[in-house]
């Protein structure tokens, strides 16, 4: 990597930074744009509700200060690296989330590799066999799966294979009371996993199968793939060495999209599962009106969403020589 | 002497709906051992099919309905696939048109050229690494060590083209084939390539065939010729025999369509007291790409100091090879860019910085006719809307414009009923004469045509030029012909300006240039034209005369 492109890195992070620094600013105003109030809810919960119990509340959490004043400790706490304590649990919001995080990270990723791979796999085959039967196949499949709302698919999937068939668990991420350890865990745990990564994973499935197959298509015609075929080359030397790894370009561009999405992507999903990460937690902070939390979440999202619009930039330099990353 | 390919009655089926069953018809001749076979003829006289088929590249909706192509006791047709691919690269390998194109983008040229070791030989990877390197060596790229590890973007597009020879000729092949290989380059690489090819060709005694569409080309290499039309071998001979005494008709037409290379006398009309229709006064245009932290930037000096003066009733042409500045000049002078520096007189008035609302008059005075007939027509709009819009947009009545139109068609030599057709219902030079109709429909004073005959056959270009010269007399227009090809300039221009890396290296009466030209890069670009020698011998022909 040229000193060029470590320049270009380091602007990009900077730039990355403003950024997050206005969205932080934005997502404050958001939430606090949205009815309820966090101290209502909480002394609802505890029962008792008179005035002075809620006006306590609001001093407790710095709900009494004028909004500028809210605005400036959140800002300056933040840049350094404090994202305050949630409301309901009294713990930093910033430990809860990386409690929360390898949950995430773990059904997000998989669904992320799974359908990176299956969909290029399955676009590639749809290209190869162009106008036959099972391009058909694969195209409305992939359709259908486009088209489908995910809710309704993970409803579907919990049905079939938890309640009918019951190979597979239907929500949560280990058995309750198992208590595991070792390689058991792990296999309790990925069979917990098949369901909510493939519900997650099927969207995406289709939209690389049909963006794969559509770019393989338009590449096969170019005159490089004439030229390798003239060369003497068998059709799958073809197809894998010359036409995929130009086909893939933009494949990468939406692979960026999706990896961005790893965070703040599964709320859905995760819900439906019961699956105990951090979309749970957006989710059930929004119900809670747990103010901290959701700025906490929220933030590192966009956070991540940042990051890899750099990944992604800087993995489309490493594949097309012809992109330089100066400028 | 035995032939190494021989093609037996073949014939190639087009798919139904198609303007013909066969792409070509009982195709008969053979290519001999150490010579230069030229299969000539327009687009869409199937000359590349036998090629395709040869290679195995024919599109699936195309089948060879019968014959046979023989190679090495062979038929290539009917040879299992898996020992065709055997062939090809090995024995038999391709280079193409596009040299821009043909080379995969994301692999680096040793790779590129490995591969067809990889395939055919088991060389060991120090092996394949020397031999591309000589390979390199042998078709003249410029430091051979550095080429081999760079990728098709950094080099320029004839080395590019010796890319692809060299890649062509690693196993040296028996055959070589070689699809317009110089179309898409300038003068002077095309000569550089035709010599690198004729020289290679000698050298292992390969025998090519060279598909093409440029006579001028067929009388620089070849050594016989077989020119095709619409499916059909119309003529089969020696080169002299062909070019010289051709005895088809259609071999006839062709050839008279060809402009030879001398300039026809023409009267030059005394200027003096004449003010120009438009008149360029040290026109700068420069772009800048913007450096890095510690990438300085790179300027391109596109047009450098150009100064001309341009008369109703006169053609000038503005000559050069890509990159030559010569289309940054002709968008400047129509405000479709924006120049640096300078002044655009036209008919006196300055136009080089008015804002769009005070140029919209100034717009109908000068017009343009772009080079791509397919890609400048909106394929969304009937042709009388197309032509009329202009007008539409300066406030003239619609039933008025369209009236206009109307009219226009029968300048330009279409049928009325074009009027409510679209534009993909016409073949390239219909679309040419249509985008010729909307330039006029402003009735300009200056007409700027930017390689408006380049993407057309030869037999259309003819006609394209006729019309252009006679709307000239006729409205007494001043034209600005941006063109590469010099054997147009000769024919059409009454002056031409040469330009070289965005100045005016010459300029003059056209006889005067092509005669005796002053500046070692016009001499360069003249000696360049190839067959040269072939057409300036014969008496310059009436262009656009139809057969």
């Amino acid at each position: 990597m040229s000193i060029q492109t470590l320049f270009y890195i380091g602007g990009r992070l900077i730039k990355g930074l403003l950024v997050l620094f206005v969205i932080a600013i934005f997502n404050f105003f958001l939430i606090r744009a949205a009815p309820g109030d966090p101290a209502k809810v909480m002394a609802g919960e505890a029962g008792a509700a008179d005035e002075v119990f809620l006006q306590q509340l609001r001093e407790q959490f710095g709900l009494d200060q004028p909004l500028y004043y809210q605005l400036w400790v959140y800002i300056s706490n933040l840049v350094q690296f404090d994202m305050g304590q949630t409301y309901r649990q009294q713990m930093p919001v910033f430990d809860l989330i990386m409690d929360r995080l390898p949950a995430t990270l773990l059904l997000t990723g998989t669904a992320f590799v799974l359908s990176l791979g299956l969909g290029v796999l399955v676009g590639v085959i749809a290209a190869s066999n162009h106008r036959k039967w099972i391009d058909s196949a694969i195209s409305v499949a992939a359709l259908v799966f486009y088209a489908t709302p995910l809710f309704w698919l993970a409803l579907m999937a919990v049905l079939l294979f938890s309640v009918f068939l019951g190979w597979l668990p239907a929500f949560g991420m280990e058995t309750v009371g198992a208590n595991y350890t070792g390689w058991d865990r792990v296999v309790d745990i990925a069979e917990h996993l098949v369901l909510p990564a493939m519900t997650l994973g099927l969207f995406f499935t289709a939209v690389y199968a049909r963006m794969t197959r559509t770019s393989m298509i338009e590449t096969s015609r170019a005159d490089f793939v004439k030229t390798a075929k003239a060369k003497g080359m068998s059709p799958g030397r073809v197809t894998f060495r010359h036409t995929l790894r130009n086909a893939l370009l933009p494949v990468v561009t939406l692979a960026g999209l999706q990896a961005g999405q790893m965070i703040g992507g599964a709320v859905l999903t995760e819900t439906v599962f019961a699956w105990p990460g951090i979309g749970r937690l957006m989710f059930e902070a929004l119900f809670q009106r747990d103010y901290n939390l959701l700025l906490g979440v929220f933030f590192i999202s966009s956070a991540m969403v940042v990051l890899f619009n750099l990944v992604t930039d800087i993995i489309y330099c490493l594949v097309d020589p012809r992109i330089e990353l100066t400028k | 002497m035995n032939p190494v390919l021989k093609v037996e009655d073949l014939s190639i089926r087009l798919p139904e709906g198609a303007d013909r069953p066969y792409a070509v018809n009982k195709l008969s001749y053979s290519l001999y051992p150490g010579e230069i076979l030229c299969v000539v003829g327009e687009s869409g006289s199937g000359k590349s099919m036998t090629a395709n088929a040869v290679m195995g590249l024919l599109p699936k909706a195309i089948q060879v309905d019968k014959g046979a192509i023989i190679f090495d006791g062979k038929d290539l047709i009917s040879l299992e696939e898996k020992r065709a691919r055997d062939l090809r690269g090995n024995r038999i390998s391709m280079i193409f048109q596009e040299p821009m194109t043909a080379l995969n983008p994301l692999m680096r040229v040793e790779d590129q050229i490995g591969e067809v070791f990889l395939i055919h030989s088991d060389l060991s990877k120090q092996q394949r690494k020397a031999r591309t390197l000589e390979l390199l060596k042998d078709v003249g790229l410029p430091d051979p060590e550095k080429a081999m590890r760079v990728y098709p973007h950094q080099l320029s597009g004839g080395q590019r083209q010796r890319v692809m020879i060299a890649m062509a000729l690693a196993l040296e092949p028996s055959i070589l084939i070689a699809d317009e290989p110089t179309t898409a380059l300038d003068v002077t690489t095309q000569a550089q390539i035709l010599h690198l090819i004729k020289e290679l060709q000698r050298k292992h005694g390969t025998a090519v065939m060279f598909i093409t569409h440029d006579f001028g080309v067929v009388a620089e290499i070849a050594d016989r010729v077989v020119v095709m039309q619409y499916g059909d071998m119309v003529e089969i001979g020696s080169r002299e025999q062909v070019l010289n005494q051709p005895q088809h008709p259609y071999t006839k037409k062709l050839i008279a369509a060809v402009p030879p290379l001398s300039a026809p006398d023409r009267e030059i009309e005394d200027r003096a007291g004449q003010s120009p229709a438009l008149s360029v006064k040290s026109l700068c245009k420069t772009y800048v790409s913007p450096g890095g932290w510690f990438k300085p930037a790179r300027t391109v000096h596109a047009a450098q100091d150009v100064s001309f003066d341009l008369y109703r009733g006169e053609t000038l042409g503005l000559v050069g090879e890509s990159g030559s500045g010569k289309s940054t000049v002709s968008r400047c002078i129509v405000r479709l860019l924006d120049s640096d520096s300078g002044e655009i007189l036209l008919g006196g008035s300055a136009i080089q910085d008015l804002d769009h609302k005070a140029l919209a008059p100034f717009r109908k005075q000068i017009q343009m006719v772009f080079q791509d007939p397919y890609a400048s027509l909106n394929p969304r709009k009937t042709v009388g809307r197309i032509i009329a819009d202009g007008p539409i947009a300066q406030g003239v009545p619609v039933a008025e414009a369209m009236d206009r139109a109307r009219e226009l068609l029968k300048l330009v030599e279409l049928p009325e009923t074009a009027l409510d057709r679209y534009p993909h219902e016409f073949s390239g030079g219909q679309r040419q004469r249509v985008g010729i109709a909307r330039a006029l429909a402003h009735n300009p004073q200056v007409l700027v045509a930017d390689e408006a005959i380049s993407a057309l056959d030869v037999s259309v270009q003819a006609q394209i030029l006729e019309l252009i010269d006679t709307l000239k007399k006729k409205l007494n227009l001043a034209v600005l012909f941006v063109v590469h090809d010099l054997r147009v300039a000769a024919q059409v221009c009454d002056r031409v300006i040469v330009m070289q890396h965005g100045k005016i290296v010459e300029a003059g009466n056209t006889k005067a240039v092509f005669e005796d030209p002053q500046h070692t890069y016009t001499q360069n670009l003249i000696a360049s034209i190839p067959g040269a020698d072939w057409r300036s011998e014969h008496q310059p022909t009436a262009v656009g005369q139809p057969a």
